[in-house]
């Protein structure tokens, strides 16, 4: 079973890598946003996962949970903070 | 051995899809609010499977350390289930208050 | 009495002044001992040591957490009708579940089509719900939000939703079966 673990994490990391380009690439910031909070909710799978194939899940669960609360309100802090900026659509390009 | 062990990496790989479909909703939407569907819901489907799986694989040996490990699982998986619509709904509300305009389908111009 | 106090008792003036005065709360009990018995069964769940020594520092955290903020988590001027909620509320979770797979598996066939931009059709629909009381229009606004093509963008204090479909189907959805459960919940 760990090498399913093994693997499935790995898979894990190339979706990341997926979302990791809306994150750097994304027209808005909005967007960027966007792929940051995808990244964070699958991390907290992957503490789980990285817990499973050490055999420490009872100390990774814990991370996890931690990562978690921090990723919502990492979401909550940045969302407040942008709306107040204009100019959105001037990253857009496109106008 | 066995059903068990299917069952788990049955949940894990439709977790795991349910991620993956995500991010290429991510990737494939064309503009902001359409793009907070697959990122907002798909992954919190794709943690729910996951985490069960994880949570079944844990408690195949049945000890009080155990049981807890799972519920703590169980407790993230609840936590996930009320935060990410206040995460999603925070996000949209951003983009309103900036004035970002939604794409509709009559105003396109092949944005591929 | 002393300098720390007086801005204290200033906020706590001021809280029930800005409340219409028929529905005051009168400070029943229930809200907190049900707090206090949430907090401790999470306290259980994260600390998973049983001995004297940090269930009494349980004890004394939930208390002080119980008392400061109890009358956050159970919002209600009729405790009495709690249990009831809260029993029909875990009838709907279980429903709840099984839209969202359904709608999962709708939103993931949309992000695998290959014609994926001839399908959706983003569109803001704005319609009037008849719940009348927070808690409920808190539950629909994230049941909408939970089950995928909509998204709740903003709730008006007059219960008008406004909500982002991503197609056609997920939009007619609305506001349909879903209130009327969210109703039956919270007796509206």
């Amino acid at each position: 079973m760990h090498d399913v673990f093994l693997y499935a994490s790995v898979f894990l990391c190339g979706v990341m890598a997926l979302s990791l380009y809306r994150a750097v690439f994304g027209p808005t910031v909005l967007d960027r946003l966007i792929g940051v909070n995808a990244i964070g909710s699958k991390t907290t799978a992957l503490l789980i996962l990285i817990g499973l194939i050490y055999d420490r899940v009872d100390m990774f669960v814990d991370i996890a949970l931690a990562y978690a609360t921090l990723n919502f309100i990492a979401v909550l802090a940045a969302s407040r903070y942008f709306q107040k900026r204009k100019g959105l659509y001037d990253e857009m390009g496109d106008k | 051995m066995g059903v068990y062990n299917l069952l788990v990496i049955f949940l894990l790989v439709s977790g795991l899809f349910f991620f993956f479909a995500g991010a290429v909703g991510i990737l494939r939407f064309p503009d902001f609010y359409s793009r907070l569907h697959p990122a907002g819901k798909l992954d919190t489907m794709g943690l729910f499977t996951s985490m069960m799986a994880m949570a079944l694989w844990v408690v195949h040996e049945w000890t009080l350390g155990a049981i807890l490990t799972a519920l703590k699982i169980l407790l993230i998986v609840a936590f996930v289930f009320i935060t990410s619509p206040t995460a999603t709904h925070a996000i949209v509300d951003a983009g309103v208050r900036a004035g970002l305009l939604p794409w509709a389908k009559d105003s396109r111009e092949d944005p591929t | 009495m002393t300098v720390n106090d007086a801005p204290a008792n200033q906020s706590r003036n001021r809280i029930p002044k800005a409340q219409p005065p028929s529905t005051k709360p009168k400070r029943s009990p229930v809200p907190y001992i049900l707090t206090f018995v949430v907090c401790m069964l999470t306290w259980l769940v994260l600390s998973g040591k049983f001995d004297l020594f940090h269930l009494s520092l349980g004890v004394v955290s939930c208390a002080i957490v119980s008392f400061a903020s109890g009358d956050m988590l159970f919002a209600t001027k009729n405790p009495k009708r709690l249990p009831g909620q809260w029993l029909r509320f875990a009838t709907y979770v279980p429903w709840l579940l099984y839209q969202i797979f359904r709608a999962n598996m709708h939103v993931m066939r949309l992000v695998f089509h290959p014609r994926m931009m001839d399908l959706i059709n983003p569109q803001m629909i704005k319609f009037n719900s008849r719940l009348t009381s927070e808690m409920a229009r808190f539950v629909y606004a994230n049941s909408i939000t939970l089950t995928p093509g909509t998204i709740t963008v903003y709730v008006s204090l007059y219960g008008g939703y406004t909500v982002h479909a991503i197609d056609d189907a997920s939009a007619e959805g609305l506001p349909g079966e879903m209130e009327a459960r969210v109703a039956a919940i919270f007796r509206e």
